[in-house]
Parts: C-alpha cells; structure tokens; sequence
C-alpha cells in the first residue's frame, strides 16, 4: 500500500506505563507520552500545527496551555476536550478534522489520568440534607435519588444492568460466564509490560473477590490507574515528503468515528450503548471499506466485564443476539478468530479515563507496525480501537498497516 | 403533628391511588422523566402528563453492593417496563440475592418512607415489589 495523499496517518504515537506514578504529576506524565510520541515519529514541537489535549478529572481550564509550557510553546491553537471516557479518542479525532480540514498538516493529541487509588468514580452529588423537604431541579426531587430510585451515578451498577439487559434479552449470560471474560482479560495482561495488572486469575478468584454491582466483582470493573497516552498524526501529503523510514512505520486511520445516542425510547432511563456504538461501527466499516471480519485485533471498551460481551455484538464482530456463544467459542481470546483486548483492556491493563482512547490506537499500532513483542498477533494488518463515554459518546478508529 | 406528605420526585403521585407519571410529547408520542426544554425524539415543545401502569416486568437489575459514602447499600437498582414505558427504580421487598431476582420479574409500584422533616412532612419514595 503507497501513501495516499487524502488520507491521514499516525506517524508516532507512545503510552506510559499504566499504573502507580505517586512521583509524576498530569504534566510529567503527559509530558513523558509527548516526547515519546514525538521521538516515535521522528519530529518536534516545531513540526506540529496543531494540538487537542483532555484530562477529564484535574480540574485544569486550560491543561492543553499547562502542557505547552513544559513540552514547547509554538502560537499553535490548542483543543482542549472533554467527552467521559471518550476523551481521548475525541483529542485523537480533533486532530484528524483539523488534518482533513487542511488547517495543519502534522497534529498532536494526548490524553493524561492520575486515578490511582482513586476507589469507587462517581459524579458530583446533589446538595441534600435540608432540614424540609422541599422539591428542586428538573424531577422536582426532595432529596438526592441515588440509591433510592435505582442508579445513574454507581458506573459499575450501570454497566451491570447493561450487561444484564443483553442477558434478558437474549439469553445465555451468567455470574461465571461475565467472570471468563475478565478471566481472558486479565490472561491476556501478562504479556503487556505497560498493563497497570500483570497478574492471571482464575475464574473461581475472580467470582469469590469483592462484589462491587453484581455481576461485577472488583477484577471486572476497570482499574483504575495513572497513565498518559500521545499521537503525532500526519496528513497523506506530508508524510510523502518525509522519509522512507517515517513512511514505512506510519499507520493509516481509515476511519475516525465519533457519534452520540440517537433517541431511543428508553434512553434516557437505562443508558443505551448499544445504537451509538453500532451506528459507529457501522460507519467506520464503510470508510475504511472493510469488515468485521477483516479485523486482526480489536480494543475495545471494556470498562465492566459486563460491557465487553455487549460490545461484541455492537461491533458486529458476531451475529446480532450472538454474543454469548461468539465469547465460548474462544473467537476473543489472543489465539482466536477475532482477539479482543490483548493489552489486557481497561479491565487488567488499567483505565486512566482521558489516557484510553489514544492508549488503544497505541495497541493496535504496536501489532501492525510488528513491535509488540511477546504479545504480538502474528502478521496483523487490520485493527479496530473502540470507546465509549457514558452520557454518551462512542469513538471508533479504524488502522491499517502501510508497509508491504 | 401532620400526616402531610410529599413525594420524592414530582413524576410520583400519592393520590388518590400511588401513580407513576411521565411526560408525553404531544407530536411524537416519546416520554420523559423530569422537566424538559423540547422532545429529544422531535423537537416539539409541547408535552402532557401522562399516567403509567403500576405492573411492570423487570427489563434489568443489578446489586449495588458498593457506592458513594452516604448511600446505603445493598440496594437492587433495576429498569421496569411499565406499560412499554421504561422506569428506573429499587426493587423491594425482595432479597438482595440474585437467587431470589430474575429478569423477566412481574412487579407492581410499591410505596417507601424516607423519612420525617422538622415541620413533620413524610416524604414518599417509591419502588417496585414482586407480585407473588
């Protein structure tokens, strides 16, 4: 495959380490995926004409500024994004609609997270305790719901009843079964040097751990660590005129999808993941001209175990209502038809929320440029990348090697 | 001393017989919870309130076995759908054992206390029972 001018690519890209950084702050973490990801691509702050930067929970307006002063203050214009858990891919695909848009032809997107031991995420609470009950905001509810009229705010709670929605409408879904998807998750991190976990469990440890929103014990929810990720992407036009080196490692993005939820009745009761996710899906399908069946690998958004089995379907990497028997067949393991987070997903390689979206184009990069070593998915030329931010937003990449 | 009482969110009615209600789009048919500024379905701005069925059949569950200081746990949180119209809340007088909870579930609107205020107003949560 030759270089096509229309078309965009990422030149360099590098994640941290996912895990424990007490001595790193945002910006040395960011900073440390920034100068990675430049060396990986051969370039400098003085190349890139654009930047899209997201940390979801730091608190900073203008993180993408806090960055530059540290990496390389250039003038460029600065996107900072926030879209949940999405963030990352949203920084990702704001730099490639600049890039499209012929506003700059070399951009740099990264995403940062310092979670660990942050324990259970939760949005901000509602002020309660008056001392009369008095109705307020749009339920014209007299105290804070949470807990009492089911859950918005409990992430594992939510993600459950979608896991367990699918179960209900379908069929096949257990305790155990959402459990051996953890199982394969957490096997898979052992060959990942950058997994915040590297530790296998079984089946029967994992269903005995700490129930947190049945199905889902502690190894099933995402871990929660510090962790940063960056990409350098670069337009068709550009890398032609850079050299044979940059050309040969470079990864096309033949598709970059964001979408939200269309309504659904029922939506805005139980979030629907699904539709958004499909819609997506199915438009990165068409750009990129390929199907699910032509994906090497997949990453996909396995924030509860109860979400991966979803996401199978959603993805179209099975029949529709064959998740259950698409995961038993063994299709998602490293060694199977269609492998499914083989960094060992946000589950065991860790979930630094705005870091995800560009840590798993990193993973499915590694694989098609052939460097990722010990886990590599032999002779991988197509890979998927996929998140989700409740509320929601759904982000798909699609990425394909270049070189012969 | 009052029997007042209030109920916890406003789509809840206590009288004369314990109702769910939502908001009814008046072009598009679509229902809401809550207040809203135009109908996400088509954009109309018009809605009527309109009463739910108190039977419905459990869509989902899960046990919140772990949560945010200050919310008590275990609490089963579900989706029911009453009537074609999906409704978040608590099942109650059930277990929290996934031995005693399946989808599938009949289960009726069930009222709950939250507790008295110091003008000794009662407010009125809401839940869905199992119908034996």
């Amino acid at each position: 495959m030759s270089v096509d001018s229309d078309a965009v690519y990422v030149l360099g890209i590098a994640m941290t380490r996912f895990g424990k950084h007490p001595d790193l702050d945002t910006i040395d973490l960011a900073a440390e995926a920034i100068s990675s990801a430049l060396g990986d691509a051969a370039a400098s702050m003085r190349d890139i004409g654009v930047m899209a930067a997201g940390n979801l929970m730091g608190g900073s307006v203008a993180f993408g500024q806090e960055i530059q002063k540290h990496v390389g203050q250039t003038g460029i214009p600065v996107y900072n994004v926030a879209n949940a858990c999405a963030t990352g891919a949203t920084a990702l695909r704001t730099v490639i609609m600049a890039l499209k848009a012929g506003e700059a032809d070399m951009g740099l997107a990264v995403g940062v997270e310092k979670l660990a031991g942050a324990g259970l995420l939760v949005n901000p609470a509602a002020v309660a305790d008056a001392t009369s009950w008095t109705p307020s905001g749009r339920l014209g509810g007299v105290t804070d719901v949470e807990g009492l009229i089911g859950t918005t705010r409990n992430m594992p709670g939510v993600f459950a009843q979608i896991g367990m929605e699918y179960g209900n409408r379908y069929g096949g879904t257990s305790f155990e079964l959402f459990a051996r998807i953890s199982e394969k998750n957490h096997a898979h991190s052992t060959l990942n040097p950058l997994s915040a976990y590297q530790k296998r469990f079984t089946v029967e440890e994992i269903m005995n751990d700490v129930m947190i929103a049945y199905p889902n014990t502690r190894p099933m929810c995402s871990a929660n660590c510090d962790g940063a990720a960056a990409a350098v992407i670069v337009s068709g036009r550009k890398l032609k005129s850079l050299s044979a080196s940059q050309q040969r490692r470079a990864v096309k993005i033949s598709a970059s999808v964001l979408t939200t939820d269309p309504w659904e009745a029922g939506c805005q009761v139980l979030p629907n993941i699904n539709t958004l996710t499909r819609n997506a899906a199915r438009q990165a399908y068409e750009q990129a001209g390929i199907g699910p069946q032509d994906l090497d690998l997949v990453e996909l958004h396995d924030c509860f175990a109860t979400a991966e089995l979803v996401h199978y379907d959603n993805l179209m990497l099975c029949e529709e209502g064959g998740a259950v028997d698409f995961f038993n067949s063994g299709a998602t393991w490293r060694d199977g038809v269609t492998p499914v987070n083989v960094s060992g997903g946000l589950e065991s390689k860790g979930h630094p929320v705005a870091a995800t979206g560009i840590a798993n184009v990193w993973e499915v990069c590694h694989h098609l440029r052939g460097e990722a070593g010990e886990r590599q998915i032999d002779g991988a030329r197509v890979g998927l990348a996929h998140v989700i931010g409740l509320g929601s937003a759904c982000g798909v990449h699609i990425l394909e090697k270049v070189a012969a | 001393m009052t029997d007042a009482r209030i109920p916890v969110v406003d789509y809840l009615h206590l009288e004369p017989e314990p109702r769910l209600s939502a908001l009814q789009c008046d072009s598009c048919g679509a229902q809401f919870f809550g207040r809203r500024n135009a109908c996400a379905s088509c954009f109309g701005a018009a809605f009527t309130s309109r009463e739910l069925p108190s039977d419905g059949v459990v869509q989902t569950y899960t046990i919140v076995c772990t949560a945010e200081p200050g919310i008590t746990v275990p609490f089963i949180a579900a989706a029911v759908d009453c009537g074609g119209v999906l409704v978040a809340g608590n099942l109650v007088c059930v277990e929290p054992d996934p031995a005693s909870i399946s989808t599938g579930m009949r289960v009726r609107l069930a009222l709950t206390s939250l507790g008295v205020d110091d003008r000794g107003v009662e407010a009125v949560g809401f839940g869905f029972e199992p119908v034996k």
